[in-house]
Parts: structure tokens; C-alpha cells; sequence
């Protein structure tokens, strides 16, 4: 090599500075990419939930009507209370109070009941069964109005609109403007979403049965899963030999955590459901359906959480006489705790949103109340969004959006409770 | 042969003329011997580690091994107490003898093993626990203390044998792990002596510590040689000079020589002995 082929010292760092600009554009381009990959990211995720929300928030709302109905008992059998046509008598009194006067062919009264739910019936139903003394006495209930009318309140039913386009006509609308000046109609928080479980109709619906059955799904997935998959992991990881056969388990576990959620519930409905006769669309079936479809993830997650246990704590352990299964569960596993407790809780989430695998096993069943038991017909908080979601009703859209807000809310909470368990638990050494 | 590169090994270049060898503790008597290897082979799936050593541990004494890394010390170390047992794909032959026993038969449990034989590791290893826990937990399992009272007394004569009772007896109480380097290796002997071992092992327990640390631990040693058969490896041939009454070098897998310290580091039989503690390895 002859000398001129050694760069001087001045030439080699115009070299490196020739270069350096090139370095640094690199890396700027770099962060601008990454950058702009988190702003579309956050758009979309604005963009959902904006939509859900808007969709959504005005089923917090709801509109309620007191009307005070004199139970006549010229129409009400003292003997037989339930054969009389109490959506009629709502009807009428809120006629009166409207200062209209029903035609013989009880047409107005039929316009009336359309905007009013027949919640206000069953109710006034409900109070003379229980009280036939009520009979020729005036008395005031307060039920919801029928969705249509409180979309019309809500705004989402216009009265531009041209008539034949709308569910309702003018008059009804004039009613209700009437009714809602006179203060007869008033809004406030629609408690009752909270409070009520699915229902034919609309106004009436709510999402205590799901809230019930996704909590007690939840309950036996959580009791199935979490204890028999850390134990597995627990087991794999720190006694397993390390030979052929348990590289074809990690292997298959790692496989079993990515096929669809939709074949766990065709297993389901095959072994649990058709073999074992474990009650359809039941929590305990769906709760076993998800423990299957968690275990993996949960297996999964442990064995990193042991894994990053320093080995230094094992020799500790075992240098004192410490038998294996005490070093496992006296230092290892507790070590290992925060972050098998956030797997947990994180595929938990994932379980909870699950609806596909319940289809299968049949939890689409409509169930207006709160599920009886781990046996008993139950529905969940994602399969409410599902079957609300294919009712034709324009109300039911609105109340899907809010399920959803509902769901998300558990999954808020789930998560934070996974940051909350990973920072309490968590331990330096 | 290769040579043998390490970083230790220029670290330790002392001259030999340096190497203070206490006589009063090299020559000693040495006391009956403890353990008893023979002919000790260790694979390591198909790599051989230890060749057919064999080697005498005397009783209340310090034995020393020294050698470059990766000679097999820490390997013949841990097959004392069966840590290697731990280790996937690791076969031990040969006889290792505790009191004439064989340590690797079937009727020893490791358990009973690893109490007789206590460890004291490179790396200050104390639980993420507090301090009386960490040392509380040996006599626990073992179920060596029978009540609270009984439990607290063997912490704290441990914590004292070790030399860390003065600084840790207002903190019992605070994580172990929240100790200076030293401090957490005293915790470590004192967690092993609390179990009433036999013998102690030592892997490099100095190497992570500083020089000031790091004497603490030798006069810890020195005085606990009177209780215990101490086994340590170092790296530190001046180490070895200062605390061992005897010493072994190992080299390769093979067990060179063995002797008590005076001679190994003023008269040493073999070349490779004579090139390693005056740092001239070749």
C-alpha cells in the first residue's frame, strides 16, 4: 500500500462530516415516519371513538312522561284486573291532558300509544294487581316515552322531514311538543339502561342482564384459566426436562394462541355442550369456552414472566436446601407474579370482548333479565352489541352504540387494573 | 496447548514476589479431611469439563481453587453440593465423599445436601426480601428453629458470625436487597450459615466487591475457617495467598496441582503452576 492511499486527517473528516448530514437526514426521516404512523394512528382511534360516543351518549338520556290515569272501574274487573286494556287508559288520560277528545274507532288513542311505551301500562298493571284497592282512584305513573318520540326529542327524528318519510306524523309531533311544554314529558339520565335487561322494545332496553352474565362468564373464566394456566406454565418452564416432547407442547401452545377464536366455540359446542350436556347459552359454558381460548395466552405469558426471574435467585434459593417446588414457589413464581398478572388480566380483557366463539354455542338467544344462575340462559356485553346491532329498530342502533361505550368502560377498567396490579406487585432487585 | 487469554489473569499479573503468603496459616496442620474427590468427571452435554480429579479437602480449613476461566474450579465447586444437578445435560462420575459418604448416591437428597453444604456465589445474590427474612428462610424450611424466639436468635447469631449484626440490627426489617455490595455478600454467608452447614463454598464471593468490601470478607473468612470447611475459587492469587491454608490450581479441566499455599506459591512442582501464579501463563 503506498501512502497516498492513507487518508490525512483533514480529509477523513470531510469524509465523516460529508456523511454525517446523510446520517442525520436518516434519522430525522426515521422519527418523521414514526411520527406520522402515531397521528394516523390516533386519528382512526379519535375517529372510533368519537363516532361511538356520538352515537352513543344520547342514550344517557332519557325522556320520561308522568300522566295521572283515574282507574275507572267501570272498565277494570275487580275479579279479573289483568283482563283490562291499560295502554288504553294511559292513552286516554294523556288525551284528556292534551285537551283532545278520542273517536269512537279509538284512532287518536292508537296514535297516542306509539309515542308513549307500554311500559306505563304494565306498570298501572302491575300496581292494581298488587292493590286492587287502587280501583276508582286517580294515580300518576311515569314511564318512558316510546324511542321514536324521544329520537324526535332527541332531534334525530326532524319534522322537515316529509311526513311519509317519518314514523311520525304532525300531529303526533305537535302532541309531543304540547306534552313537553306542559312539563308532562321531562328528561333526565336514563337510569334505567342501567338497570333494565334486553327488551323488545327499545326504550325499554338495557344492559344489566349482559353486565350480569359478561361478569359471570368472566368469573369462570377466571377461575379456570388463570390457576390451571400458570400452574402449566409454572410446571413447562421450571420442572418439565427440556427434551423433544415438551418443545412439541411449546410449540402447540404457541400455535393454540393464535387459531380463531371461532373454533374454540365449535370445540365447545362439541365437547362441553353436546358431550359433557353443559346447559347452551349459558355462563359456565361460555366461561369454559374462554378458559380454553385464554389458556394459551396465559401459559404463554407466565413462562416469559419466569423466564426474566434472574437464574441468581434459583441459586440463592437452592444453595440454602431449598427443594425445587419451594424455590418455584417461595421466589420464582411471587417474583414472576407481576407480570403473569398482567397476562392474565390482559387476555381476561380480550375474553371479555369476545363474541364469535359465544355465537357458536348458542349465547345469541334474546334474554330479557338477569341471567338465574351459572346454568341459567345468560347474554354478554359483546353479543348485546351484536344482536342490537341486527335489530331493525332505530332505537336498538342507538343503544348499541352505548353498550359499546359500556364495554369499553370494563375494558378501561380491566386495563388499569393490569398497570395497577404490575406497579403494586412489582418488585427490584 | 493454547494458550490460555484472560482478563483476570493480567488483572492479577502480581509478581510473585508480592504474593505475602501468611505462613502462620499455610502451615498449619491440616485438620482430617472433609471431603474426599476422586477421580470426579463433569460433561457438560458432550463437553467434557473436569478430568478425573481428585482431591483432598481438609476439615476447618480454607482450600483455594485458582486457575484461569474456564478450568473447571466453579464446575468441581458446584459438584460438591450437586448444583450442577440444576444444569440440563450435565453429567457428574467419579466419587465426591462428604465425611465418607458419597454425595451423589441415591439415598442423599440434595436437599439434606445443600444444608450440610452451604453456597456463597459470585454475584451477592440475597432474596427480595428483607433482611431478616433472607436469612430467617434456610432454618425455616428446614424447620431447624421451633418457635419465633428460637427463629430470631439463630438471625441474629448468623447475622453476628457474619459480621453484619452491627450494621443491620436497627433495619432487620428493610429489603436486603437495599445493602452495599458487601454488605449484601455478609448477608449472603450469614443466610448460609444459618443453616448450620458443614462446609461452605465459595465461588468468587470478592469479585463483585471492592477492595475495602472485599478484606471485610477475607477476615470473615479467616474467622470462619474455625467452624467450617471452606471451599472458595478465586481469581485472585493473592486472595488465595492471603486466606487459604491450602491451595489447588486447575488448568484446562485438570486438576495441576494441589498442596498447602506455602508451597504452591513458593515452590511449586509444576510448570504450568509456576507460569500461572507469576502471571506468565502460557
Amino acid at each position: 500500500m503506498t501512502d497516498a492511499a492513507i487518508p490525512t486527517a483533514a480529509s477523513l473528516r470531510q469524509t465523516v462530516e460529508a456523511r454525517l448530514k446523510k446520517r442525520h437526514a436518516q434519522e430525522m426521516r426515521f422519527r418523521l415516519y414514526g411520527r406520522m404512523a402515531i397521528i394516523v394512528a390516533l386519528c382512526f382511534l379519535a375517529l372510533l371513538l368519537g363516532r361511538i360516543v356520538t352515537q352513543g351518549y344520547s342514550t344517557f338520556v332519557d325522556y320520561r312522561i308522568a300522566v295521572p290515569v283515574y282507574l275507572d272501574p267501570a272498565r277494570i274487573d275487580k275479579a279479573d284486573p289483568t283482563g283490562a286494556n291499560y295502554d288504553m287508559l294511559v292513552a286516554q288520560s294523556i288525551l284528556t291532558k292534551l285537551g283532545e277528545q278520542d273517536d269512537d274507532l279509538g284512532e287518536k288513542s292508537g296514535k297516542v300509544m306509539e309515542i308513549m311505551s307500554n311500559d306505563l301500562g304494565f306498570q298501572l298493571l302491575k300496581m292494581v294487581r298488587e292493590d286492587p284497592s287502587l280501583i276508582g282512584k286517580t294515580i300518576t305513573v311515569t314511564g318512558p316515552v316510546k324511542s321514536d318520540a324521544a329520537l324526535y326529542f332527541k332531534g334525530q327524528i326532524k319534522r322537515s322531514t316529509p311526513q311519509d318519510s317519518r314514523k311520525l306524523d304532525d300531529q303526533q309531533l305537535d302532541w309531543m311538543d304540547k306534552l313537553k311544554a306542559s312539563g308532562a314529558v321531562t328528561s333526565g339520565f336514563n337510569v334505567s339502561f342501567l338497570t333494565n335487561s334486553d327488551s323488545t322494545e327499545p326504550e325499554q332496553a338495557g344492559v344489566l342482564g349482559a353486565i350480569v352474565g359478561s361478569a359471570m362468564m368472566l368469573l369462570v373464566t377466571a377461575v379456570l384459566a388463570v390457576p390451571i394456566g400458570v400452574l402449566a406454565a409454572t410446571y413447562l418452564e421450571e420442572f418439565a426436562p427440556k427434551n423433544r416432547w415438551t418443545d412439541i407442547i411449546e410449540v402447540n401452545i404457541n400455535n393454540l394462541a393464535a387459531v380463531p377464536s371461532i373454533v374454540y366455540g365449535l370445540l365447545g359446542l362439541a365437547v362441553f355442550s353436546n358431550w359433557l350436556a353443559v346447559p347452551r347459552s349459558s355462563p359456565l359454558l361460555g366461561g369454559l369456552v374462554l378458559a380454553l381460548m385464554a389458556l394459551p395466552t396465559i401459559i404463554i405469558a407466565t413462562r416469559s414472566a419466569l423466564k426474566a426471574v434472574p437464574p441468581s435467585i434459583r441459586e440463592a434459593a437452592l444453595g440454602v436446601g431449598a427443594s425445587r417446588t419451594q424455590t418455584v414457589f417461595h421466589h420464582v413464581l411471587p417474583l414472576a407474579m407481576p407480570g403473569v398478572m398482567t397476562g392474565a388480566i390482559l387476555s381476561l380483557a380480550h375474553a371479555l370482548g369476545e363474541t364469535a366463539p359465544l355465537l357458536m354455542i348458542g349465547m345469541i338467544s334474546f334474554v330479557p333479565g338477569v341471567p338465574e344462575g351459572f346454568t341459567g340462559a345468560a347474554t354478554v356485553l359483546p353479543v348485546q352489541v351484536f344482536i342490537w346491532e341486527n335489530a331493525s329498530e332505530r332505537g336498538f342502533h342507538e343503544r348499541t352504540a352505548a353498550a359499546i361505550i359500556v364495554l369499553l368502560v370494563f375494558m378501561i377498567i380491566m386495563n388499569l387494573a393490569a398497570i395497577l396490579v404490575r406497579r403494586r406487585f412489582e418488585r427490584r432487585w | 496447548m493454547p494458550s490460555q487469554r484472560d482478563d483476570s489473569i493480567a488483572h492479577d499479573t502480581v509478581a510473585p514476589v508480592h504474593i505475602a503468603v501468611d505462613r502462620a496459616h499455610a502451615s498449619q496442620p491440616a485438620g482430617p479431611i472433609k471431603i474426599r474427590a476422586r477421580d470426579v468427571n463433569v460433561f457438560y452435554g458432550d463437553k467434557q469439563a473436569l478430568f478425573d480429579v481428585s482431591l483432598d479437602v481438609p476439615e476447618n480449613s480454607v482450600t483455594a481453587l485458582i486457575g484461569p476461566s474456564g478450568c473447571g474450579k466453579s464446575t468441581f465447586l458446584r459438584s460438591i453440593n450437586r448444583m450442577n444437578d440444576t444444569i440440563p445435560g450435565c453429567k457428574v462420575t467419579g466419587r465426591i465423599e462428604l465425611d465418607g459418604e458419597d454425595v451423589n448416591d441415591r439415598s442423599i437428597d440434595p436437599v439434606v445436601l445443600r444444608a450440610r453444604v452451604g453456597m456463597v456465589f459470585q454475584k451477592p445474590n440475597p432474596f427480595p426480601k428483607t433482611i431478616f427474612e433472607n436469612v430467617a428462610y434456610g432454618p425455616r424450611i428446614h424447620g431447624i428453629a421451633t418457635g419465633k424466639a428460637e427463629l430470631e436468635e439463630i438471625v441474629e447469631r448468623s447475622l453476628k458470625r457474619a459480621g453484619l449484626w452491627a450494621e443491620v440490627a436497627d433495619r432487620l426489617h428493610q429489603p436486603g436487597t437495599g445493602l452495599s455490595g458487601g454488605q449484601q455478600q455478609r448477608l449472603v454467608i450469614a443466610r448460609a450459615i444459618a443453616v448450620s452447614p458443614e462446609v461452605i463454598l465459595m465461588d468468587e464471593p470478592c469479585s463483585a466487591l471492592d477492595p475495602i468490601a472485599t478484606a471485610r470478607i477475607e477476615e470473615l473468612i479467616d474467622e470462619l475457617r474455625n467452624q467450617y470447611c471452606i471451599v472458595i475459587v478465586t481469581h485472585s492469587m493473592a486472595q488465595a495467598a492471603r486466606v487459604s491454608q491450602k491451595t489447588a490450581f486447575f488448568h484446562l479441566g485438570k486438576l495441576v496441582e494441589a498442596g498447602p499455599t506455602g508451597e504452591i506459591f513458593t515452590n511449586p512442582r509444576d510448570s504450568r503452576t509456576q507460569d500461572y501464579i507469576t502471571g506468565r501463563f502460557g
